[in-house]
């Protein structure tokens, strides 16, 4: 018996014998529901796509012609007039980033393998685990207000590199620690008992078979921290000065990318050069998105063999 | 048992630099301080041409040294309102002595005397005066003295405004444009952050005693910026150092006196504060070289371009 | 170095590494802290966090304007970014083609990568005057949302995309047996399954439109009153901590810290409500 409730014509109920409901004159059958639910779900995506292309296509648009060769190479000529280039901005980026990364990688990877191959399951290692999650959610502010308050103010490191690169160690070591800790996990099993096997110390395990293993997974882990990195405002905001000089040391104040983005926006009018450079960020971490994209591609293709 | 120690040991190392000390205090100097040419009391509504007078060991010539020798870094930070100048002069002084390398950055003036302060830079910048707290903290040496002007969209038809109207309506008494002959539109009003010399110089210079800016202000957090945010909005009135005047926004007459950096100079403008740059305790090597620079007749020489030099 | 000892050294070195996310952690806890006890000390908790003037020169220190400046833009960005957010959820789970879902996906994921401040720019430079025109200054609460939207709908749409595909195809099959249309299947079947993932990506969404600050300082005018209207101007509680921690100093650099400590406590919550509203759920979901 089928449930009246899905019929669309009280004809059709009443040539067959089954009781007629009485519609009300404002409800609309099921077909006619469908068709405008899908017509709303439709419009929800096409509004997405366009969001996404509006903004990423404004900021190319208005940046991309005036990216050459002359805008990458001469320093931005000071605070105001938003003239010149974005030299020395592109290399306190890369400063940073690189400072980053060095006290990053090992600090992740050792944590990440001590979650995947030694943690035991007590107390310890539950802490720690939260710990790794209530990180990953705090704001990024929160991240500038401890770096001012213990690298700027209380180790005296001053608006500088260091600063910012340690304050961004401690924001995106849970990513690093979350991402090497799957790539350690999807070594087969096969491997570890190979070693052990063979007679290999835990360490000599980890150093010779599983880390070769979880290569490709580790970079990527690594490159998807220089994306955020390379993102990452607020928490350097107050930490590194807005100094757009040429960094000559880890003690000197600088400007990244994202900073100098808000500064010209802020305290002048150059919106192309501020777009120009949105530009130039938004390449980068599109050109950043595909490698990891490609790096972890193949990283699943050799684990299932079919590399 | 070991790594509870090891992290014992972390946790104390950590706490150990939670508890230390504040910078400490930079050894007086022994010589005589030659850097302040003139007393830092309210300015004077007179300020001649002539040098002030002369203090108490007469002044180094302009190059004591031989340029090739000086080297090293200076940081310098603060206020908006000092920024292009200091950015203008320290270029002269990095062309001038190769070696050395100085850094400009801004923040507002409460930035400056903070970091000045607990020597997180060597030279912090203020466009106002030091509150007497302060003053105990770092040296001010005045390195020029600068209008504030009352700006607006450049489409704005009002031109001249009383003292007393530019206060009602930052204090929100006066609301909108057409109580002062303009169009029937809102004002809106466009303000500093707390920590900006350039707002507490104009409250205290405009505003009546005890009267705060509206609540309905827009707070934008630098000089560039408040213009920025006036140059776009046609109903917008808001508060601009003399030095960053230029064809994006129109700057008001205040009581019939044009905002021009000669009505500063004669004093007929009444809206005039003095820029000051601020070091922990005397300055010394080559941070007292450039201030030297900035006070000698090549800074002044920049100074004077958009703002009113002190020598 | 005998291998053993290198075993021993690295087991040593591991735990450190590891603790380090603890320390850390702890770390922020007591400099925040820390730096903000004085605050609610001398101003008194409840003046500070139901205080409705914020002047530091007057030594007025109350953060409910900032409080309501960011529940009104948080709330202003879910509105608009639920609906867009579970409709394209449902259009990439349910409804779309192969190829459309190769469009859309990247896009998504572009907008996942662009840093705050480029949001924050085009609200800046596109935004800002078009709601001039509607009234107000252009600086408002509801820029300040549109923008939020755009960095929140990732999220949404990425968890909620995951959550609907979880949903075991029996449920699917046997409605669709039943007779019932494809959108009645997703109405009465399959989002009430996936509530509990839907529910906690928005939660999370809510965490992240909390949390941020550049694009915020640039659009939303940071002033100190309640916003009366989505027109009005307004000031978030990131957006405070980030415009004045430069300068400020004694009382007012604690307050900050203070402002600080609210927001840290608040993203815990709300993180927490997302893991048990999570675990509340009949299927385990996988968070990216």
């Amino acid at each position: 018996m089928t449930s009246a409730s899905l019929d669309s014509s009280p004809r059709q109920a009443q040539a067959s014998g089954r009781p007629t409901e009485k519609r009300s004159a404002y409800r609309l059958s099921p077909k006619t529901t469908q068709k405008l639910a899908m017509a709303c779900i439709w419009s929800g995506g096409i509004v997405t796509v366009l969001i996404s292309v509006i903004i990423i296509g404004f900021v190319l648009i208005g940046g991309i012609p005036r990216i050459n060769l002359d805008f990458l190479l001469t320093p931005p000529k000071g605070g105001l007039s938003g003239e010149g280039g974005i030299s020395t901005v592109i290399v306190s980026t890369l400063f940073l980033v690189i400072v980053t990364i060095i006290m990053l990688v090992p600090v992740g990877i050792g944590a990440a393998i001590y979650l995947a191959e030694y943690a035991p399951d007590n107390f310890m290692t539950r802490l720690i685990r939260y710990a790794v999650e209530v990180l990953s959610g705090v704001p990024s502010i929160i991240f500038g207000l401890f770096g001012f308050a213990l690298f700027v103010t209380a180790l005296h490191f001053s608006f500088s590199i260091l600063s910012g690169a340690l304050t961004l160690v401690c924001l995106l070591l849970p990513t690093m620690i979350r991402a090497t800790e799957e790539a350690i996990r999807a070594v087969p099993y096969s491997h570890r008992e190979g070693a052990l096997a063979l007679g290999a110390t835990k360490w000599q395990l980890i150093s010779r078979v599983l880390l070769p293993s979880a290569l490709p997974g580790i970079v990527t882990a690594i490159i998807l921290c220089i994306g955020r990195a390379i993102e990452e405002t607020a928490c350097l905001y107050v930490t590194m000065g807005g100094s757009a000089a040429m960094p000559t040391s880890l003690l000197s104040g600088g400007r990244t990318l994202s900073l100098h983005v808000f500064y010209l926006a802020m305290e002048t009018r150059a919106f192309e050069k501020a777009m120009a450079t949105g530009a130039v960020l938004i390449i980068t971490i599109i050109v950043i998105n595909f490698i990891t994209n490609w790096l972890s591609n193949r990283f699943q293709a050799r684990l299932r063999g079919t590399n | 048992m070991f790594p509870v120690a090891v992290m014992l040991v972390l946790v104390i190392a950590l706490a150990g630099c939670a508890q230390s000390a504040p910078t400490t205090p930079a050894p007086p100097s022994p010589k005589p301080p030659v850097t302040t040419p003139a007393p830092t009391t309210t300015p004077t509504p007179a300020l001649p041409t002539t040098p002030a007078p002369a203090p108490p060991t007469p002044k180094p010539s302009p190059t004591p040294t031989n340029p090739s020798e000086l080297s090293g870094t200076i940081t310098e930070a603060g206020s908006t309102t000092v920024q292009p100048v200091a950015e203008s002069i320290a270029a002269a002084f990095m062309s001038k002595y190769p070696g050395v390398k100085v850094v400009i950055q801004g923040g507002g003036s409460g930035v400056g005397v903070k970091s000045a302060a607990e020597g997180t830079v060597d030279i912090g910048a203020a466009s106002r005066e030091l509150t007497p707290e302060e003053a105990t903290k770092v040296t001010p040496h005045v390195l020029a003295k600068d209008g504030i002007a009352i700006v607006a969209h450049k489409s704005q038809t009002v031109s001249n405004l009383t003292k007393a109207q530019v206060a009602d309506i930052f204090t929100g008494k006066i609301t909108k444009w057409s109580q002062i002959g303009g169009p029937d539109k809102t004002i809106h009003v466009i303000a500093r952050e707390e920590g900006s010399g350039t707002r507490a110089a104009f409250e205290e210079m405009v505003l009546p005693k005890g009267a705060v800016i509206t609540s309905n202000a827009i707070l934008q957090p630098s000089n560039g910026a408040l213009r920025t945010a006036v140059a776009g909005d046609p109903d917008a009135i808001g508060f601009l150092s003399f030095g960053y005047l230029d064809d994006t926004v129109k700057a008001f007459s205040i009581d019939g006196i044009p905002a021009t950096v000669e009505n500063a100079k004669k004093g007929t403008y009444p809206i005039v504060r003095p820029l000051l740059f601020l070091t922990k305790g005397e300055p010394k090597g080559i941070v007292k070289e450039f201030i030297n620079f900035c006070l000698g007749p090549a800074g002044q020489e920049i100074v004077a371009k958009d703002y009113i030099p002190v020598n | 170095m005998s291998r053993y000892l290198k075993d021993r050294l690295a087991t040593y070195f591991v735990f450190a590494c590891a603790s380090m996310s603890f320390l850390i952690l702890l770390a922020i806890a007591i400099f925040i802290f820390k730096g903000g006890f004085p605050a609610f000390y001398e101003i008194g908790f409840f003046d500070f966090l139901f205080g409705t003037t914020w002047r530091p020169n007057q030594g007025t220190y109350g953060i409910l304007t900032m409080i309501v400046g960011s529940l009104a833009v948080t709330a202003g960005s879910l509105i608009l970014a639920v609906p867009l957010g579970i409709s394209c959820a449902i259009l990439l789970a349910e409804v779309a083609p192969y190829k459309v879902r190769q469009v859309l996906r990247p896009c998504i994921e572009l907008l996942v990568g662009i840093p705050s401040v480029v949001y924050g720019l085009v609200g800046l430079i596109l935004l800002v005057p078009a709601i001039r025109k509607i009234g107000g200054n252009g600086f408002s609460v509801l820029g300040a949302s549109i923008v939020l939207m755009a960095m929140v709908l990732p999220t949404i749409i990425s968890i909620s995309e995951d959550a609907i595909r979880a949903v075991p195809s029996s449920y699917k099959e046997g409605a669709l047996a039943l007779g019932a249309t494809h959108w009645q299947t997703i109405r009465q079947v399959l989002l009430p399954v996936a509530r509990s993932g839907i529910g906690a990506s928005i939660v999370l969404g809510m965490g992240r439109a909390v949390g941020e600050t550049m694009a915020m300082i640039m659009v939303i005018g940071n002033s100190i009153t309640f916003p009366k209207s989505p027109l009005d101007a307004a000031r978030t509680l990131t957006g405070n901590i980030a415009v004045e921690i430069n300068y400020a100093s004694g009382i007012h650099e604690s307050a900050l810290f203070a402002t600080g400590i609210v927001l840290f406590f608040f993203i815990l919550f709300l993180n927490s409500v997302a893991v048990v509203v999570l675990k509340r759920g009949t299927y385990d979901q996988r968070i990216t």
